[in-house]
């Protein structure tokens, strides 16, 4: 009886021609690789356009070698015009926070483990996961495309807001043919998140394994989960938004241009519009949209230390039940993105009271992390390192928060960089260390090989070190009066802020160039490096229960049957300090939940 | 110390351990030549996804909603009447909704024949195309009155939410176009939870369009 029932699972043959196998593949583990694969080339394209803007930050005036050839009126002679900062900008905050802080966490890690990990063969939906991927894939492509319109890229920044955003070419450079390709790329793109939500929804729900409870779902699993709900309701707002965008720009409709605008000497032939109405609708995506790059990290680090640590969580259930009221409250803070827009000061207490109250599931997470790392023999290596990088670049960037939280502090930090070094902390490089944890966890699951661990800890002492340097000096900016979104800083009172942008500059193209250190360790190890076994961490969830790459049906022709919870660790009487999910051994343990 | 139990705990009722069998299993295919059709409700993934698809279209018409109430406080805000032919729409969207029901009775009754379901499916698909060419000859009569989609606010919605309905109608009926071809095959592979999820999702095309009509009923 403890044998694991050699059930037949396949319910499609493993594709043969080449096309079926890598291209337009329906298996979930290459599907997750395509969107990782897509994340890594969004991510050096949203860091070089980051350095752009840094060096013409700190130097106003450089010449960029080549800068010209990307846009000669945005740059002519490789100088670049305020408006072209402005364009980067925008596409730096599209690049990194869709296709990348979206992308990689949720869509790469969970389409290639979240189906092993409940010891599923597949997703139940392959094509539309096929279709999500490449639907996200031309959404991409839309988007980039606006770098080669002649007017460029759109100018209102990642958030868009209208009425700039809504008018068309008279706005500025972009705000014509490249603001709606923006507006049109959004749209597509939720289209991809809304098929693998659904996907990864119906996974979690429907296709676990036998002895497979909620309660023994690893915490990555329920990061994955728990961010699919997010997002099926947050894109569902931010694709009508974008329609609505649309509309105006082609259409003639007037749904978030005002009446009575008058914009480079020219009234505008709309009437009646609400600017606030985009803001409503993009901040009810964009407050869930920052859970959405932060959980999945929330469950990989939570996934990747306990492993490390060789104990389970102080409490599993805590973890799961602040996850998911941190997902919970996400719809119900949007609004502390508009306290300086102009709104009901009454709604400003309204807002400004749950964003408080969000710091109460985010604290107890991370005091579950502390507590349950204190007194435990980590064993470090590159993935357990980035994991405690993760809980180090949330705390510093989540205390930034209970500031901006109120009203009456936000409305002087808001246009300042204070809100860059807090965002960027907190929900940009926080995640971005859960994706690196995450890659060097899994990568040898995912290829059969391990990656170097001196090249790792490298890239990370490097990152970590580097990070610090770049968006800690952001807040003391901000408090000094540094406003956002200026290309140069030529005021007087500006002045002396300069050396420290240098300084920000010199650390950001540093810390850019060690992420080649981990291009070359992924790339390299994916070949050359030691091969690992089926389980490199002694680990004990079911994607080490399979060989490393799994096979094409993830189990080998046969389905896991699981009869413990995901974290048994230091286990007396067991052969090693570990009892895996889907072993039948007997064990006494105080922390099976059944 | 509790001691584990090497046992797996017992999965709800109604909910197979292990994922269900795709394309072409045994369990749900309807026999070939017309005898008793037995419904399979085997894929509750199919069932899942279906709700969670539903769950994200009300929220997109939610946030429609939202922005035609914030819209409609604006001074430029005009009345305008619904075209009379929406009405009659209504009542073949409505038809259609029976008559998929009845072609699902068909398909889970003990002496249910194929031509008997195909039959009811084909009036299903055929009134669902009424209805979208009914609400293109809405759109013809509101050309007609001079009212276009930038004419004023309220046309804009008009025009948004018959419109963004009757795209979400085509993909219900591409649906329907699926459950007929599966069934009109010569070896019919058509699943009950197939024939289920369909039906769900047409349901709620009515019950979207009734809301709809109400919202502009009484906000337009």
């Amino acid at each position: 009886m403890h044998d694991t029932p050699a059930q037949v699972v396949h319910h499609h043959a493993p594709p043969t021609s080449f096309i079926r196998k890598h291209i337009f593949s329906l298996d979930h583990k290459v599907i997750g690789e395509q969107y990782y694969g897509l994340a890594l080339l969004a991510v050096f394209i949203g860091m070089i356009l980051s350095w752009l803007m840094r060096i013409h930050l700190a130097w106003p005036n450089a010449h960029i070698p080549g800068l010209e050839l990307l846009s000669k009126n945005g740059a002519p002679g490789g100088v670049m015009t305020p408006e072209y900062y402005l364009q980067l900008m925008t596409m730096h905050g599209t690049i990194m926070v869709f296709f990348v802080l979206t992308t990689a966490p949720f869509a790469g890690f969970g389409n290639y483990l979240l189906p092993i990990q409940v010891g599923a063969e597949d997703m139940p939906f392959p094509r539309f996961n096929m279709m999500s991927f490449w639907v996200t894939f031309v959404a991409f492509m839309v988007a980039v495309a606006a770098f080669f319109v002649p007017e460029g890229p759109p100018l209102a920044g990642w958030t868009a807001y209208a009425p700039l955003s809504a008018l068309g070419a008279v706005a500025g450079p972009g705000e014509g043919t490249g603001q709606v390709l923006w507006a049109v790329s959004i749209a597509i793109f939720c289209v991809g998140q809304l098929l693998g939500a659904l996907n990864f929804i119906a996974t979690t729900l429907d296709m676990r394994c036998r002895g497979m409870s909620l309660m023994r779902l690893p915490l990555s699993v329920w990061g994955w989960f728990i961010t699919s709900c997010i997002g099926l309701t947050a894109f569902a707002v931010l694709m009508p938004a974008c329609i609505l965008l649309i509309l105006d720009h082609v259409a003639g409709t007037s749904f978030f241009v005002p009446s009575n605008l008058v914009v480079n000497d020219q009234l505008q032939p709309h009437a009646g519009g609400s600017t606030l109405l985009w803001q409503h609708l993009f901040w009810f995506f964009g407050h869930p949209e920052v859970y959405i790059a932060i959980v999945p990290g929330m469950g990989v680090v939570s996934h990747v230390l306990i492993t490390s640590m060789r104990r389970p969580m102080l409490s599993h259930r805590v973890l799961i039940y602040s996850m998911l009221a941190l997902a919970f409250l996400s719809y119900m803070v949007y609004g502390h993105h508009m306290f300086v827009s102009g709104m009901n000061p009454f709604s400003s207490i309204a807002f400004s009271f749950p964003t408080l109250a969000i710091t109460i599931p985010s604290t107890i997470i991370v005091l579950i992390w502390i507590g349950s790392l204190y007194g435990s023999k980590l064993r470090i290596n590159s993935a357990s390192l980035f994991a405690l990088g993760f809980i180090s670049m949330f705390v510093s960037g989540g205390v930034s928060g209970f500031f901006l939280a109120q009203p009456s502090l936000d409305i002087m930090l808001h246009a300042t960089y204070f809100v860059v070094g807090h965002f960027h902390l907190v929900m940009g490089v926080a995640a971005m260390f859960g994706i690196f944890a995450g890659t060097y966890f899994w990568f040898p699951k995912v290829t059969g090989r391990m990656m170097s661990e001196t090249l790792g800890k490298l890239h990370f002492w490097i990152t970590f070190v580097g990070a610090y340097c770049i968006f800690m000096p952001f807040h003391y900016l901000g408090m000094a009066g540094n406003v956002r979104r200026y290309q140069a800083f030529v005021d007087d009172f500006m002045q002396p802020m300069l050396p420290l942008h240098k300084f920000i500059t010199v650390a950001a193209i540093l810390t850019g160039l060690a992420q080649f250190i981990f291009l070359f360790n992924l790339f390299y190890s994916r070949f050359r490096g030691r091969v690992a076994g089926p389980n490199p961490w002694e680990g004990t969830s079911l994607e080490w229960s399979t060989t490393s790459p799994p096979p094409f049906d993830n189990f080998g022709g046969k389905l896991p049957v699981v009869y413990h919870d995901p974290y048994q660790y230091g286990i007396e009487g067991a052969t090693n300090d570990y009892v895996m999910q889907d072993s039948p051994e007997q064990i006494n343990s105080v922390r099976d939940e059944k | 110390m509790a001691t584990t139990i090497p046992e797996p705990p017992k999965l709800k009722p109604g909910r197979p351990p292990g994922p269900p069998t795709f394309g072409g299993g045994a369990e749900g295919v309807i026999p070939r030549s017309g005898g008793s059709l037995a419904l399979d409700d085997s894929s509750p993934a199919s069932r899942t996804g279906v709700w969670v698809g539903l769950a994200a279209i009300s929220m997109m018409f939610a946030a429609f909603t939202s922005a035609m109430v914030v819209r409609q406080a604006s001074q430029d805000w005009r009345h305008i009447d619904l075209p009379t032919i929406l009405y009659l729409n209504t009542a073949l969207l409505l038809a259609s909704s029976c008559t998929i029901e009845v072609a699902r009775s068909r398909f889970a009754s003990a002496s249910g024949k194929r031509s008997s379901v195909l039959l009811w499916m084909g009036v299903t698909l055929g009134l669902g195309i009424a209805f979208v060419a009914g609400q293109y000859a809405a759109w013809l009569q509101l050309r007609a009155e001079g009212l276009y989609l930038a004419t004023n606010p309220s046309s804009s919605f008009l025009y948004l939410f018959t419109a963004a309905h009757a795209l979400h109608v085509l993909g219900g009926l591409a649906g329907l176009m699926l459950v007929i071809y599966r069934l009109a095959r010569r070896v019919p592979n058509l699943r009950g939870s197939t024939l289920s999820t369909v039906a769900y999702y047409w349901h709620f095309m009515d019950l979207l369009w009734i809301y709809l009509l109400l919202l502009l009923r009484i906000r337009l």
